[in-house]
């Protein structure tokens, strides 16, 4: 009896151990989760004073996370099987969708990017940022790696398409972030250094050329601010020094929170959207940046953790892409509010107002969540 | 997975997994290095620069305009304050296509090319930051549009701004004279500092004379602003010290009484008050509407004043120069006495005429073309006021020279600017040998003395130096530069005092005697004035020809007849035990100084009704 009480607690522990948890079975990843919810909640706090300490905007914004962390968890309960069978079609159903916005789209300020369906808007490019990686992972998946030459040729011909269509909406920081997370499969699939390599002189050399003849007007102009925003003050330079002055006035410490005065008294642009991490810069100073990135860093090791080990190849390709294509949404927001890149329409993950965004994201961590408890499952 | 061609090797694919993993995390933690390092850089090392670039955006420093000092008559009467108006500016650094904006802004309300000129020019010179105003006083309809519109207009302020306003208009104008914008060559002379968010400066008159006072000075507020010019809350604020208020001796009642007198005629009344130098009116007929100059003048209207042949932008209280005539006389007598060629009682034959000796040409008296003889067989001084008998003064003025004419008549104020504190005095012509050698390069005829001894031929005189020239004749002697200005703030301000005119009592009661005798005597000049007087009135009579215009002007036979008449003129004083108040008058063309001498009545009837005679 006295053995029997003793033996209890230590059996239980090893029970619980052996035997998946009802969070296993439920398809979450913790550490993923915490660190995510601590995200958005850093977030919530600095769209409070973004807004002008607006709770409607903060319930919005709440609402929209909500949405996006139920459809996480929604995708992570799909078996990776499934994610490999339908990725061809989601990738054919994406290019159909990419040409009906070509066709009959609608759009803003000289964009065709949108798809109106009844009273709801729709932007197909969306789709394209989870299938464009599900489906070269699944292409890449089914041969032998790391890829040999016809498996990259027809891994890019898979990449371009959907590149190609977008490019021509005109949205090319979509394109580019498109393309990049089908270029991270192919990165992680161990694709020769020579690819790797001639991409980059391939890059470079066409520099020139894409600067003549490839390049929009204002897209030249975008990226001739970020060198000289005093060369336009009053135009396209004024969101860049307002940025910067925003973010160099909030030093290490910052002004306090809600003691934004670049975002109060307006000056800053679109200061809940995209340039939001200014404000955190000037309320938060260093000490908020260096939190926020520490915050970042943690995801993108746990989303690297979960990649390395991952039963499959395609997890595998999945896991590296999405958290390699989270890190190029954070580089360049960040990079570009702060005068580093050219301003180009990339929200700050999670922290940045916007619903169809972080539904996105969310879904791509809910393929990661599904990838992480991918060897628990197959043991239920 | 199943093998396609050739085989697969999941060991070799997770290593090479692995090795890319650390490849890629190693490149993100590169990357997410440069950031911080950027981040670090623009927080840490150029903190100073965005921590001042940040505090330059959210704090102005807007100048505060002091509010200009008003001004009162003697018994407070407003006769210029300041009402609030609304204008509008533009901030440069707000609007991001000024060329656009301004054609928008013309969409809603009228802009005119002149406003927009201005608008330009000062633009070129103020700070991007600074509003530049474009339009002055919008009116209701005006202010409502450009709320309405306002989210299209970045960088376009409506602003409260205190304007100068006349609510007598007309009946001041050339007393007080205006305010009007500041122009460009004013605005490089003024202080910089001083006149920032002014808008207006005075132009003439006592605004331009006493602008300093007026003005004030200017104070500063810091104040937070939005990035589209807002005012959130004021930081700090130096007050502005306003300017100073000004007391002018004028009389309100007594400037009506010389404007409804004058009636539609042109002329001019200058009345003072002999005991301090102070002016109790001012006026000059046609005058204007001062408050068209406050913001601008239309050309359209500025064109009709200045064109007009009545020429109301001129104030003949002080530019005019006009033959003095015989009013000069009782001046004369006094430097006749004071050389001693004449006393009180010593007398001159009056045929009607005179002549020089060894000249044959006759010097009429104006009675010979009335009666046909002289005033009388032997003439007096007192004679010689009451009736203007010219041949006395011909025969003195003779006997005097003409340099020893001037040397008795300057200290009277004549042939020099009184110094009154207004601007655009003129100072007229008392003729010299000196003078005219200065002047027109020839020797002096002595045939001119006769006529300057009675006021005519080279002698110009404003109605202001008639006034001052009476009131020293009233006051006996006492002589003060003439005051608009009699209190700064309430604070009496002391009227310069000049060196008297030492005479001996019988000299001036002879004068004296002469003028009671051009009102209250049977055959005074001015006799119609003493009908139901109830005070004794000192003056003098004159009558100005007019010349030099007869040659061009004969389109209207009505008109130009009208404006051949003579000048009409009257000097006096009363009352005359204890004068009070002294004036000068001229009605242009009235024919005679019967135009003149009844606005003397009315306007000395008010003052002394106003101002009982006390010790």
């Amino acid at each position: 009896m006295g053995d029997y009480v003793r033996q209890l607690p230590h059996q239980g522990s090893r029970d619980m151990a052996r035997r998946p948890s009802a969070i296993m079975r439920l398809h979450i990843d913790i550490p993923l989760l915490l660190l995510l919810l601590v995200l958005s909640v850093y977030g919530l706090l600095v769209l409070y004073s973004a807004s002008g300490q607006s709770m409607e905007a903060v319930y919005r914004q709440g609402r929209y996370l909500g949405l996006a962390f139920a459809v996480m968890l929604l995708v992570a309960q799909i078996n990776l099987k499934e994610f490999e069978r339908w990725a061809p079609w989601l990738y054919i159903g994406g290019v159909a969708l990419l040409v009906a916005v070509l066709l009959v789209g609608v759009g803003a300020k000289g964009a065709q990017r949108w798809l109106q369906l009844g009273g709801f808007r729709f932007q197909p490019a969306e789709v394209m940022k989870l299938a464009v990686p599900l489906v070269l992972a699944w292409f890449l998946a089914g041969r032998v790696l790391p890829p040999r030459f016809f498996a990259v040729l027809g891994a890019l011909l898979l990449l371009g398409l959907p590149a190609g269509l977008i490019v021509v909406q005109p949205d090319l920081g979509t394109s580019l972030l498109i393309a990049s997370s089908g270029l991270f499969v192919l990165f992680m699939a161990g694709i020769g250094w020579r690819y790797i390599f001639g991409a980059v002189v391939l890059a470079a050399a066409s520099a020139w050329p894409m600067w003549m003849y490839g390049l929009k007007e204002y897209q030249k102009q975008r990226i001739l601010t970020m060198f000289n925003p005093e060369s336009d003050k009053l135009g396209a330079g004024w969101n860049i020094i307002q940025s910067k002055t925003a973010i160099g006035s909030g030093g290490w410490d910052g002004k306090g929170w809600l003691q934004s005065t670049q975002s109060r008294l307006d000056f800053l642009p679109e200061s809940h959207t995209d340039f939001i991490i200014a404000v955190l810069a000037e309320e938060h100073g260093l000490q908020g940046i260096i939190l926020l990135v520490g915050i970042y860093l943690l995801i993108l090791l746990r989303g690297f953790w979960i990649g390395a080990q991952a039963q499959t190849s395609f997890g595998r390709m999945m896991a590296g892409s999405l958290t390699l294509t989270f890190f190029v949404y954070i580089f360049v927001n960040m990079g570009m509010v702060a005068g580093l890149l050219p301003v180009v329409g990339v929200p700050l993950p999670l922290v940045s107002a916007g619903g169809t965004s972080v539904v996105t994201l969310l879904a791509g961590f809910g393929v990661l969540m599904a990838i992480s408890t991918e060897k628990a499952s197959a043991t239920t | 997975m199943l093998p396609q061609f050739d085989l697969k090797d999941p060991q070799l694919e997770s290593r090479v997994y692995g090795t890319r993993t650390i490849l890629a995390i190693g490149l993100v933690m590169i990357l997410l290095g440069v950031i911080l390092m950027r981040y670090y850089t623009l927080q840490v090392t150029e903190y100073e620069i965005y921590r001042t670039q940040s505090e330059r955006n959210r704090v102005q420093l807007q100048p505060l305009p002091p509010r200009r000092g008003l001004i009162f008559d003697r018994n407070g009467v407003v006769l210029a304050d300041n009402r609030p108006s609304y204008m509008l500016s533009i901030v440069r650094e707000r609007v991001p296509d000024l060329e656009a904006t301004l054609a928008d802004l013309q969409a809603v309300l009228p802009v005119s090319e002149s406003d927009l000129e201005t608008f330009r020019k000062k633009l070129y010179r103020s700070r991007p930051y600074e509003p530049v105003p474009l339009r002055f006083r919008l009116t209701e309809e005006e202010r409502a549009r450009l709320a309405v519109n306002r989210f299209r207009l970045p960088g376009v302020v409506v602003e409260a701004q205190l304007l100068r306003h006349y609510p007598h208009g007309e009946l001041f104008s050339h007393a007080i004279g205006y305010v009007g914008r500041i122009n460009e060559q004013e605005a490089q002379e003024l202080d910089e500092t001083d006149y920032r968010g002014t808008f207006h400066i005075g132009k003439v008159g006592v605004e331009k004379y006493y602008e300093d006072l007026l003005h004030g000075d200017v104070g500063y507020q810091n104040v937070e602003s939005n990035a589209h010019g807002r005012v959130l809350r004021v930081l700090e604020r130096f007050a502005p010290v306003r300017g100073k208020d000004l007391t002018l001796s004028l009389d309100y009642d007594v400037q009506l009484a010389a404007f409804e007198a004058l009636g539609d005629r042109r002329g001019a009344v200058v009345a003072i008050d002999p005991r301090t130098g102070g002016l109790l009116a001012l006026v000059s007929t046609p005058g204007f509407d001062t408050n068209l100059f406050v913001n601008g003048i239309s050309s359209s209207e500025y064109s009709a004043l200045r064109d007009s042949l009545d020429v109301p932008l001129f104030n003949r209280a002080i530019q005019g120069s006009y033959p003095p005539g015989s009013t000069i006389k009782p001046f004369m007598s006094m430097a006749g006495l004071l050389s001693g060629l004449v006393t009180p009682q010593s007398t001159v034959a009056d045929p009607g005429w005179y002549s020089l000796p060894g000249d044959s040409r006759k010097y009429r008296d104006w009675i010979l073309r009335v009666t046909g003889t002289g005033h009388a067989a032997r003439v007096d001084m007192k004679m010689a006021i009451a009736q203007s008998c010219d041949v006395y003064y011909y025969d003195l003025a003779r006997r005097l020279t003409i340099d020893r004419m001037y040397d008795y008549l300057h200290p009277f104020g004549f042939g020099d600017r009184t110094g009154i504190d207004t601007t655009n005095e003129r100072a007229g012509v008392l003729p010299s040998t000196r003078w005219k050698r200065a002047a027109m390069a020839q020797s002096w005829y002595p045939g001119e003395t006769l006529s300057a001894g009675i006021g005519q031929g080279y002698m110009l005189a404003s109605p202001l130096q008639l006034a001052v020239a009476t009131s020293v004749m009233a006051s006996r002697g006492q002589r003060y530069v003439p005051r608009l200005v009699m209190a700064v703030d309430g604070e009496p301000v002391a009227p310069p005092v000049l060196e008297p005119i030492e005479a001996p009592a019988e000299y001036w009661d002879a004068i004296f005697d002469g003028m009671r005798e051009v009102v209250h005597g049977q055959r005074g000049t001015a006799k119609a004035l003493a009908k139901g007087i109830a005070y004794e009135m000192a003056g003098k009579t004159g009558t100005a020809q007019v010349i030099g215009i007869a040659q061009n002007a004969v389109y209207n036979e009505d008109e130009v007849a009208e404006r051949h008449r003579h000048h009409g003129l009257f000097i006096a004083f009363a009352p005359i035990e204890d004068p009070t108040i002294a004036v000068g008058i001229i009605v242009e063309n009235g024919g005679g100084s019967s135009a003149a001498s009844p606005i003397a009545r009315a306007v000395i009837d008010t003052w002394l009704q106003v101002e009982p005679t006390d010790g």
